[in-house]
């Protein structure tokens, strides 16, 4: 019975860890960007939704519709203020830039906030849990995995069934060949980071509420993130829901082992998959 | 006289040190069909890159009904009503026979081709709609290039060697489907390097040689041997 319980416990962690990674995947698709700021972007939005609670009073949950349209608006602004100048044959410019942005980001939020960690209070969703089938399962990780499966199926929906998805494929495919269609790449980009952005911006809220955080802990959510796209395959989001969930089950049977063992063996799930299928598990098939 | 559409002023085209257009002028009137005539290598394409905005050019460069549209970036050029149907077709994989359709008309300009149209034009396209575009043939794909660029109901629609690569009874299709399409009023610019299969729709001709014209004339009374000159050089 504990092992089971480990199981579902790692399954609805995965939820967190594709929410982690939806961002990361998307801005990956659509214009080969690898963001390392990703992880700090997910804290960034943490601490949004501190200051929205402290300062309004209200739930985190309700803090979201303060907190996603800011992401999505800086997302937009990072972009095509900075982003876009970036891009181009040469991989390493965006990476560097990005790892500039995850240094300025932990030290703007270190100044601002103080390494104390925090947490953000939802009034019990926390530590409230129900019983299914003789489990007792965490409410607030179930709905962080319902959350999950929402945002990707909204994501899909996105991508295969709207005008915009459709351009972000098209830029995708070939970025020359979409601007003789009318689309502005640099515009499509900006959209494709906020979407990226409002995504993180949920995530940040649940890991905020889920455990406590501070300044430095964004590194460790790019690397689940990370990990959670390759295992999956890069370009298929369900794959990133199905890479988060064998990421999660691996680290909670492998903290039942042994405490210790936790992200270790996490990190050994991510390379034995790495071995076995390079392109991870779903890669992207063609259409 | 017609009112000019597009005029090119002493257009230049470069590739990093490279220089593959020197000096271009060119004069398009409304509802003309232009032919673009030159060996490989001569700058056709280039041309039709520079006009588009995938290459940059100073604004008086080029001038689009009176307007200088020269430094203005591809999505805009779009948007005004110029439309590029690109060498090689260059479908989007990703998306389907309908979605490369769709993404032509997101340009949101008003004017007679819609998705029913296109479907009407190329009947086997509505077969196809739902299939990854880069399933399909040759042929099956240069329309799909072909519907897609008209989809965003264009002024001016540049033909980049649309014959390239296909059966000679597909090739005969899509010339037959030609009428049809400038029928409706739309100026065409139309690169080719089979001469006679150019000339036959056109009703003027410029030759192109090393990025420079080497002839323009109308197509009725043009010499085929100035032509043939023109196209390999004097020696020839
Ligand atoms: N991307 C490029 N980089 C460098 N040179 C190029 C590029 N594209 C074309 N060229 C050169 O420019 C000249 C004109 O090419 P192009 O316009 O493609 O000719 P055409 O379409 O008439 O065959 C050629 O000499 C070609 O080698
Ligand atoms: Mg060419």
């Amino acid at each position: 019975m504990d092992w089971i319980s480990a199981l579902v416990q790692g399954t609805l962690l995965g939820g967190l860890y594709a929410l982690f990674a939806a961002g990361l995947s998307l801005i990956f698709g659509v214009m080969r960007l690898v963001n390392i700021a990703h992880g700090d972007l997910i804290v960034l939005a943490a601490y949004m939704g501190l200051s929205t609670t402290v300062m309004l009073g209200i739930h985190p949950f309700v803090a979201l519709l303060i907190v996603i349209p800011a992401m999505a608006g800086a997302g937009y602004c990072l972009q095509r203020a900075v982003l876009n100048q970036t891009l181009g044959d040469d991989i390493l410019p965006p990476l560097l830039v990005t790892f500039g942005l995850s240094v300025i980001l932990q030290n703007a939020l270190l100044e601002g906030y103080s390494a104390d960690p925090q947490k953000l209070s939802a009034g019990g969703v926390e530590t409230a849990s129900v019983q299914l089938g003789g489990l007792s399962i965490g409410v607030l990780p179930l709905l962080t995995f319902l959350i999950a499966v929402a945002v990707i199926a909204g994501l899909q929906f996105i991508f295969y069934r709207t005008a915009i998805g459709r351009a972000f494929r098209a830029v995708s495919d070939n970025a020359d060949i979409a601007q003789l269609m009318g689309l502005n790449k640099a515009h499509i980009f900006g959209l494709a980071m906020a979407l990226a952005l409002a995504v993180t911006a949920i995530a940040g809220i649940l890991l905020g509420v889920r455990t406590s955080f501070d300044p430095s802990v964004g590194g460790a959510r790019l690397i689940f993130g990370f990990e959670a796209v390759i295992i999956g395959g890069l370009g298929n989001l369900w794959g990133t829901l199905a890479g988060g969930v064998i990421l999660g089950v691996a680290q909670t049977l492998g903290a039942k082992v042994d405490p210790g063992w936790q992200l270790l063996a996490g990190h050994v799930a991510f390379l034995v998959v790495l071995a076995v299928r390079p392109n991870g598990l779903f890669p992207r098939v063609a259409h | 006289m017609p009112e000019p559409i597009l005029q090119l002023r002493v257009l230049d085209a470069h590739y990093g040190d490279f220089q593959a257009l020197f000096g271009i002028d060119m004069d398009v009137s409304d509802g003309e069909v232009i032919a673009i005539i030159g060996a490989n290598g001569a700058g056709k394409t280039t041309l039709m890159r520079s006009i588009s905005g995938l290459l940059p050019n100073a604004a008086a460069q080029i001038v689009y009904r009176g307007q200088p549209i020269g430094a203005l970036r591809a999505d805009q050029i779009a948007q005004s009503g110029i439309a590029l149907v690109p060498e090689g077709r260059q479908l989007f994989p990703s998306l389907s026979v309908e979605e490369n359709l769709l993404i032509g008309g997101q340009v949101g300009r008003k004017g007679p081709w819609s998705l029913e149209q296109i479907f009407q034009l190329f009947p086997v396209l509505k077969e196809r709609r739902n299939q990854a575009a880069t399933t399909l043939s040759g042929g099956q794909q240069q329309m799909v290039a072909i519907g897609r660029a008209l989809m965003a109901n264009p002024d001016l629609i540049l033909f980049d060697e649309i014959s390239l690569g296909l059966a000679p009874v597909i090739i005969k299709t899509i010339y037959d489907a030609l009428p049809q399409i400038v029928g409706q009023g739309m100026t065409a610019m139309l690169v080719e390097q089979d001469i006679t299969k150019a000339l036959s729709v056109s009703s003027r001709v410029y030759c192109l040689q090393e990025g420079r014209v080497s002839l323009e004339g109308r197509t009725e009374t043009i010499d085929r041997d100035d032509i043939t000159r023109a196209y390999f050089g004097t020696e020839s």
